[in-house]
């Protein structure tokens, strides 16, 4: 018999199932572990052997791993719930956190939805009422049309009365889906139709507003907190602006550069938003801030965000805590007077995506992971190890890095320091991209705002430099003492281990072992002469400039870090060494250096010139645009891709005719598999 | 002092020192690198113990290279570097190996007498020692202006097949990696070996090559259709495997190592090794540049064993106090890189005493199977009338009946002098010891130069006495003169090693360590029974 209420009305959560995974699926399980509250995990095929399973006090297979037939099936989950008998539901974030069906499900099967109440997410899941509301609360809106007429005709139009530029939102949108901007009346055409095709996809609803585009404006929320006694408080504000892709990438709180007068009136606006819809729970204000510190309401997300942590590590709380109390019915923890703000917090997400490719996110294997140590200032929020996969089903975060300073510069060269010991090898990260970012005297210097990525462009993408001479020097001991392990494993094995044949110190009879190493700088071969000297050390010899490097290695399982001496100066780094490359990470950033294979070991399969267009990564063909025969310009719309929940357009890498389609609309494509076959003109007519 | 050790520190300065002739040491220095222009030696000492790790990574195995002064000044103006040939014995695939390299850089790698010899040579040591054989051929085959040299004798150019037959019969391998061109004899390796590889539109192998074909029959053909890697993979079976270049051919050599099953028994019981108490770097202070100024040997010891004297002093301790006066030789037993050895050293001259002492000493170690190392630094056996009456003939020919019939690992390295039947008695060439290796300072002569040049003027006054005139001092000096310049130079370490009367020269320096690879080597074999023949009591 499930215990519905105490005698104070009040409802006693001891288990609590988490419907999500990765990440946040940790963090809750955490704070129920503090609480003592029993978690119930549930996980799909893809994650059988993910952390958050391991957590775990219980956990259920809910099924294959795309989400629509796991995380985000309401009766699987709800049929958990039942067979675990927990008392309440978390969603985390995504998935299910906001949908209204699910809030109501929950309701009726008597199981706490740890959210707000269901209408308070409809009612702000729905832009346009959700303005409306805000508007009538006296919060201030920016302006657009959040109307019922859809035509094609009356968007356009109330495009042109906004002016130009103008974005185009899914009504029931959310994290950069179905959200296009139309800088001018020409394209408005093609990203209306692209934002109907996300949003269809993503939320099976293609209603669409469009709101007046402000220029460089900051994003700024306020993270708020309602009980079921009709208190609201907020916890200070959050900047969010520097993102790409419309996707949030580096947060930090407080806002930097808010007077504390502006600071108050953006709290007090989004506890009256709150207090508007009568909200409960855990919930985010966001705002547009313009250069002016001008704010206006842009949307209120009814769940825990991604970057809670940053306002729990200035307000000392613990948000999870405070979620759990205000669904079990208590008051929330602390008056708005009792909440202090203090020091300076940053979050840096951890992205498994390609910085220098349009950040085109990405997926595989963290064949390497290390972090940086976690104490009371550094939070490594992460659902993944090493030897995990980044699956392609799920969004590829692979971890948030949380640091506290007591102010805004020593919490940034913290920051610093410690993603540069986040190290990981087996997919690209935005690892090295964080740290051009967060090391940007602009970023520094507190003048963020949501263009600030295009804006910087030039300086966060320099031109790729050489590899440096230390470097490549670093690189070849590494790759010589670890060489050096493996012979002293395997002598260590053999019968006859102290024989001097059984070492790598490549001694010869009166002459010193000259040893030609070729590394690969990316496509450049680097060739270096490497003279192993009696004393243990080397001399390397790089074009015409000497090296004499000597150190050594200290293995910690499969993380080997050297100490190595180049010319008298003392360098301290990482080395990984995986398949055909090193990895090498040093203070002074991350450099890959390939190890060339031999033409009789590497196979003839080398990709050569497609002669089309090839596949981003693996996902769904949703469009295709061309046939065979389709004359095509460079640039052209080729097909479009879904993959990595989001949207690709393949182009046209050349002009020419289309010789062949390879996939049809609904196939699935690999990874660098041709998706066309694409001939000269020329060579065509041939 | 500081000048003394750089003399040491490098042997190829002492030869710049002695030769002043920089260049042929800076191009000894090359070639002996050499595996020369074409490096095969370094890459073919990849090790590689896990497919995994031969694709990109190979462990470096040193490589006890043999011989590099081998034909130094030897033919007059014709310098024929290394011999022409690299030889040495590196791990393959976790296996110790012999390996022997033409180097094509050096006359067509043509056999030269010295050729033969060394490669003859190495050929000894693979069959002593069990060691599987490399054989890395681009040759033109024999020198055809040294036919004569070279061809009809039994150590000549046939002997190189006899060997690999023979070897071949006691499942010895012999493998074969055709790099470059094998012509009329040098034919015979890749074709005698047990398995071969050839690298493609490269090697080549013939009886006789386009030209001798165009004289001896007129036909007109290429060298790759004549004898290509082609030709012989796939019509003639000639050869086994093709490589696409010289280091896929090193790989598929590696891969083939791996495949031979071969087991390494070590049938001495091994200890962890421990570096020595003392720095080798000493020796070059302890042995110094006069030959006449005597060292302990037990300081050179000192720098060579395992971890303590003690254990080397822990035998002869008590003898040494009855024995010191009679310049009992410090023997002992030490380990080195682990390997169990008992170690017979010289201090100066040998006494009757010394050489029985000696004799059980090496009976002692082939009764329990430990090998041997000679450090020779020996003026002779004691001369004088009370010394031959205490019948010091019959006691030297007892030790020399020893060590002749020692069966163990025996290792010798002149670290002094070698002179007259102390060479004998302590493991000269004459008793195959398994290596022979050379200090830069060392000396080998029948006897010193002065006491040649003595004994002969000696003779020269008593022709005189009896003729009844005197030989005058002038005389004296211009008799003796060249008498002592010639044993000084062919006394002289680099006159020997040009010859193959040894292993090779080696700085002091590296002592421990050639003998540890020595110990190693030798210990492929499994050590034969020794039978002693008869002592003279």
């Amino acid at each position: 018999v499930r215990k519905y209420s105490s005698a104070k009305g009040q409802r006693n959560i001891e288990k609590v199932l988490v419907a999500n995974r990765g990440e946040i699926a940790c963090r809750v399980m955490r704070t129920a572990r503090k609480m003592g509250v029993k978690s119930v995990a549930v996980y799909s095929d893809a994650d059988r052997n993910s952390i958050h399973v391991a957590m775990a006090d219980e956990a259920y297979f809910i099924g294959p791993a795309p989400s629509q037939q796991s995380y985000l099936s309401m009766e699987k989950i709800m049929q958990v719930a039942k067979k675990s008998a927990a008392h309440a539901i978390h969603p985390g974030y995504g998935f299910l956190s906001e949908n209204t069906e699910f809030a109501e499900l929950c309701n009726k099967e008597g199981i706490i939805f740890i959210g707000p109440p269901s209408s308070a997410i409809r009612d702000m899941g729905i832009k346009s009422t959700s303005k409306a509301i805000m508007s009538a609360a006296g919060v201030p809106v920016v302006e657009g049309y959040h109307g019922e007429d859809q035509s094609d005709n009356c968007l356009e139009e109330q495009a042109r009365r906004i002016g130009y530029p103008v974005m185009i939102k899914a009504v029931r949108g959310g994290g950069g889906k179905g959200m296009r901007i139309a800088l001018s009346e020409k394209e408005f055409k093609e990203q209306l139709e692209s934002a109907r095709r996300e949003a269809k996809k993503s939320f099976n609803d293609d209603a669409m507003l469009i709101e007046k585009f402000v220029d460089n404006p900051r994003h700024v929320e306020v993270q708020v907190f309602g009980d079921q006694h009709g208190n609201a408080v907020y916890l200070f504000e959050r900047d969010c602006s520097v993102q790409r892709r419309h996707q949030k990438i580096i947060e930090e709180a407080p806002g930097p550069g808010i007077k504390p007068e502006i600071r108050r009136k953006l709290g007090e606006a989004a506890v009256r938003a709150a207090k508007a819809v009568n909200y409960v729970g855990a919930g985010t204000v966001e705002f547009i801030m313009d250069s002016e510190h001008n704010f206006y309401f842009m949307e209120m997300n009814t769940r825990l965000q991604v970057e809670h942590p940053v306002t729990e590590m200035i307000t000392g709380t613990d948000l999870v805590e405070w979620q759990l109390k205000v669904a079990s019915g208590e008051k929330i923890p602390l008056a708005q007077e009792e909440i202090s703000l203090n020091g300076h917090a940053f979050e840096a997400r951890i992205y498994a995506e390609d910085p220098n490719n349009n950040f085109m996110p990405g997926a595989g294997p963290l064949l390497h992971l290390s972090t940086p140590p976690s104490d009371s200032c550094t939070r490594i929020e992460t659902g993944v190890r090493q030897g995990d996969e980044v699956s392609i089903y799920y969004d590829p975060m692979i971890a948030k890095l949380v640091v506290w300073a007591e102010d805004r510069q020593a919490a940034l060269r913290k920051l610093r320091y410690c993603l540069r010991q986040y190290n990981i090898v087996g997919l690209s990260t935005n690892v090295d991209f964080l740290l051009d970012l967060s090391g940007h005297p602009e970023f520094e210097a507190g003048n963020v705002h949501t263009n600030f990525i295009p804006q910087h462009y030039d300086e966060l993408f320099p031109p790729k430099e050489a590899i440096s001479e230390v470097a490549l020097c670093q690189a070849a001991l590494g790759l010589i003492l670890r060489e050096k392990i493996v012979t002293d494993t395997f002598r260590m094995q053999s019968g006859d281990k102290f024989s001097p044949f059984a070492s790598s110190s490549g001694r010869r009879i009166n002459i010193p072992y000259i040893r030609n190493l070729t590394l690969l700088d990316g496509e450049n071969k680097v060739n270096m002469t490497v003279t192993y000297n009696r004393d243990g050390s080397y001399d390397m010899q790089i074009q015409n400039k000497s090296f004499h490097v000597s150190g050594d290695l200290s293995s910690d399982g499969d993380l080997d870090c050297i100490r190595c001496s180049v010319n008298g100066v003392v360098h301290k780094s990482k080395v990984v060494i995986l398949g055909d490359a090193l990895h090498l990470f040093s203070p002074e950033g991350s450099e890959q250096i390939g190890l060339p294979v031999p033409k009789y070991l590497s196979g003839v399969g080398s990709v050569g010139d497609q002669g089309g267009a090839v596949a981003p990564m693996t996902g769904t063909i949703e469009k295709v645009f061309v046939k065979a025969g389709d004359k095509v310009q460079v640039g052209d719309p080729l097909m479009v891709m879904i993959a990595m929940k989001m949207e690709h357009t393949i182009r046209a890498p050349k002009a020419g005719i289309i010789k062949k389609v390879h996939y049809q609309e609904g196939s699935q494509a690999n990874r660098h598999a041709p998706l066309v076959e694409l001939v000269e003109e020329d060579s065509a007519s041939e | 002092p500081g000048s003394r050790m750089e003399l040491y520190l490098w042997p190829c300065l002492i030869y710049t020192h002695l030769t002043a002739s920089v260049l042929h040491v800076i191009k000894i220095c090359f070639w002996s690198q050499s595996m020369s222009l074409k490096s095969y030696l370094p890459k073919m000492l990849h090790m590689t113990y896990v497919p995994e790790i031969s694709k990109k990574s190979f462990p470096r195995s040193p490589f006890l290279e043999f011989s590099q002064f081998a034909g130094y000044q030897l033919y007059g103006d014709e310098e024929v570097p290394a011999g022409g040939i690299i030889t040495g014995i590196g791990r393959v695939s976790g296996v110790e190996c012999l390996i022997i390299a033409n180097d094509a850089t050096v006359k067509g790698g043509t056999y030269y007498p010295i050729t033969v010899k060394k490669h003859l040579r190495a050929q000894e040591i693979a069959m002593q020692n069990n060691l599987p054989c490399l054989y890395l051929v681009d040759s033109g085959g024999a020198n055809l202006p040294r036919q004569a040299e070279v061809f009809p004798d039994r150590d000549h150019f046939g002997r190189i097949f006899y060997n690999q037959a023979r070897m071949s019969s006691q499942r010895i391998p012999q493998i074969a990696v055709v790099m470059g061109s094998c012509t009329a004899g040098g034919a015979y390796v890749p074709a005698m070996a047990d398995e071969s590889i050839i690298v493609g539109k490269q090697g080549t192998i013939f009886l006789g090559g386009p030209p001798l074909v165009k004289a001896a029959t007129g036909e007109e053909v290429s060298a790759e259709d004549l004898g290509g890697a082609d030709l012989h993979c796939r019509k003639s079976g000639v050869t086994d495997h093709y490589a696409l270049d010289d280091n896929h051919a090193l790989h598929l050599a590696r891969k083939v190592v791996r495949s031979l099953n071969y087991q390494k028994k070590v049938d001495v019981t091994i200890e962890p090794s421990e570096e020595p108490l003392f720095p080798a770097d000493e020796l070059y202070g302890i042995v110094g540049e006069q030959l006449k100024r005597n060292f302990d040997v037990r300081e050179v010891i000192a720098r060579l064993v395992d971890g303590s004297v003690e254990m080397f002093y822990a035998f002869i301790v008590r003898y040494m106090c009855n024995f010191l006066l009679f310049s009992f030789p410090p023997l002992g037993f030490a380990r080195i890189f682990g390997y169990p050895v008992g170690i017979i050293g010289n201090n100066g001259v040998l006494f009757s005493e010394s050489a029985k002492k000696g004799t059980h000493f090496i009976q002692l170690c082939c009764q329990r199977n430990i090998p041997i190392v000679f450090l020779q630094n020996i003026t002779g056996f004691m001369v004088g009338k009370d010394y031959e009456a205490g019948g010091i003939a019959k006691d030297g020919a007892k030790m020399v009946t020893a060590v002749a019939c020692a069966n163990v690992p025996k290792i010798t390295v002149l670290i002094g002098g070698s002179y007259g039947a102390g060479n004998y008695g302590m493991c000269g060439r004459a008793y195959s010891p398994r290596f022979l290796f050379m200090w830069p300072n060392a000396r080998i002569s029948v006897m010193g130069g002065e006491q040649a040049a003595m004994v002969l003027a000696t003779i020269a006054k008593d022709r005189k006495a009896r003729e009844g005139k005197q030989l005058t001092e002038e005389e004296e000096k211009t008799l003796k003169e060249p008498i002592i310049r010639r044993f000084e130079e062919e006394g002289s370490p680099y006159y020997s090693s040009a010859r193959l009367w040894d292993d090779g020269i080696i700085d002091p320096a590296d002592t421990r360590l050639v003998l540890g690879l020595s110990l190693s080597a030798a210990l492929n074999a499994p050590t034969q029974k020794t039978e002693f023949g008869v002592f003279r009591m």
